[in-house]
């Protein structure tokens, strides 16, 4: 039955391991890579078709979308360069501009949260917030992503900028659940204390960092460029 | 193999097909040595992946399609792999189908890849793809490894499933994501947390235990 069996130990010369490693790697090789270009286009319309719903979701009213980049020296534009951050302009079915779709991230319970949550310059608010990365833990972290008192923090959080201009008139906070006294405070969950707190503190640094920028370019990114 | 009765005369047709090597090769990895209740191989996957039916269907299905094609391949190139570099071969060319998948589920789906996640590419390490390259497929022909990967895969599926329904109905109260309870159902939550995997695992193990033991014992 075994041909394998039959071979005497160690009479194969280097070379022909060589050859037949050799052999096999090139031909794995080339079936990864066939495999590879097959699916790269789908799989990128895929990831970009999900990464639209959820500048969707964060934008209310929204139709389309355009990608910017801020800039390392604090400018944005529509073409990227080194260390670029990305950012979603949403338009409504007019052309009106809807928001700005802003990722960020940040250390959760069991790993890095990447949210995406929707800045309305105009008012100055939070307006959207959607999970795009979690492996909290199912039926107590996951809430972020679920428990509905929690999201709704998000409908219309304050996220005013201070006079100076370096950052936000007042942190974004977690408090506990049922404490929240003002616009900029979050909500909490409890029994997902340190996934929701995680997310407040997200919020805050991101819009400590890009919101003045936002602000600052705001003609840039106003109307819809034309396609 | 050989001490089965290889004379058809006298017997049915299906008792033909039940007794024959090659429905032996398939039907074995589903019951007699399923993977996962009888060998208890490749634990990583069967606890961590199995919190939603979903889950383990897709990473059962993943799982049989590296097995197949890696058997596969390492049949038809039994006799051009040199004996001393055989396990490097091997884990050369279940890496291979490993990538593959990881592309096809990304293809299928950007949330099944999400849930997923790092498992997918730890198929790699599944001890039951290297045993089954190394115990059958280096020493059979391409028919009976494929059989043999195909009933094992199917047996790997079953066990995840199993296991995945069960944890899936208790801690989430749902079945594929459809809701089977009342709204006044508590989710046990333990059982999607990994502590549930080993106790779901435990009572599956249980019962096939006490199936072999009354067969055993009814003989």
């Amino acid at each position: 039955m075994s041909t394998v069996d039959n071979i005497p130990k160690n009479n194969t010369s280097g070379s022909k391991m060589l050859q037949v490693m050799g052999g096999l790697g090139a031909l794995c090789a080339l079936l990864i890579v066939l495999t590879y270009e097959g699916t790269a286009d789908r799989i990128a319309q895929l990831k970009d078709e999900a990464l639209q719903q959820a500048v969707f979701s964060v934008l209310p009213g929204t139709a389309s979308t355009q990608q910017f980049y801020i800039n390392a020296d604090q400018t944005i534009s529509t073409t990227p360069s080194d260390n670029a951050a990305t950012i979603f302009a949403g338009y409504d079915a007019n052309g009106e501009f809807t928001g700005v779709a802003v990722e960020a991230s940040g250390r959760g319970y069991a790993d890095i949260i990447r949210i995406l949550y929707g800045y309305d310059p105009v008012n100055e608010k939070v307006i959207g917030f959607y999970v795009l990365e979690s492996k909290e833990t199912p039926g107590l972290g996951d809430k972020i992503e679920k428990d509905e008192s929690f999201l709704a923090n998000f409908q219309s959080l304050d996220v005013e900028l201070n006079e100076s201009g370096d950052g936000l008139k007042n942190e974004v906070i977690t408090v506990k659940s049922g404490e929240k006294t003002d616009e900029w405070q979050v909500d909490g969950i409890t029994g997902a204390t340190i996934s929701s707190r995680a997310i407040g503190a997200m919020i805050n640094a991101s819009a400590n960092e890009r919101l003045q920028v936002i602000q600052d370019n705001l003609s840039v990114i106003q109307n819809q460029p034309k396609q | 193999m050989s001490q089965l009765v290889k004379d058809p005369k006298e017997k049915s047709f299906f008792t033909t097909l039940a007794e024959s090597p090659s429905t032996n090769e398939f039907i074995k990895g589903i019951w007699k040595d399923n993977p996962v209740f009888v060998q208890v191989l490749g634990m990583c996957p069967v606890l961590a992946v199995t919190n939603t039916a979903e889950n383990a269907l897709a990473m059962g299905f993943a799982t049989t399609f590296v097995l197949v094609m890696s058997n596969i391949l390492v049949s038809l190139l039994r006799n051009v792999i040199p004996k001393e570099v055989r396990i490097a071969s091997y884990i050369l060319i279940i890496a291979t189908f490993v990538t593959i998948t990881d592309y096809a589920i990304q293809a299928i789906s950007v949330d099944l890849h999400k849930s997923l996640g790092a498992f997918i590419s730890l198929i790699v390490v599944n001890c039951l793809i290297l045993s089954r390259a190394e115990a059958f497929a280096s020493k059979n022909t391409f028919i009976p490894s494929v059989l043999d990967a195909l009933g094992m895969g199917l047996g790997f599926v079953l066990a995840l499933f199993s296991l995945g329904a069960l944890r899936e109905l208790l801690g989430n109260g749902s079945l594929f994501g459809m809701s089977i309870f009342s709204d006044n159902f508590q989710e046990w939550i333990v059982m999607i947390l990994p502590a549930g995997g080993f106790f779901t695992l435990a009572l599956w193990l249980l019962l096939f235990n006490i199936l072999k033991e009354r067969r055993s014992h009814g003989k």
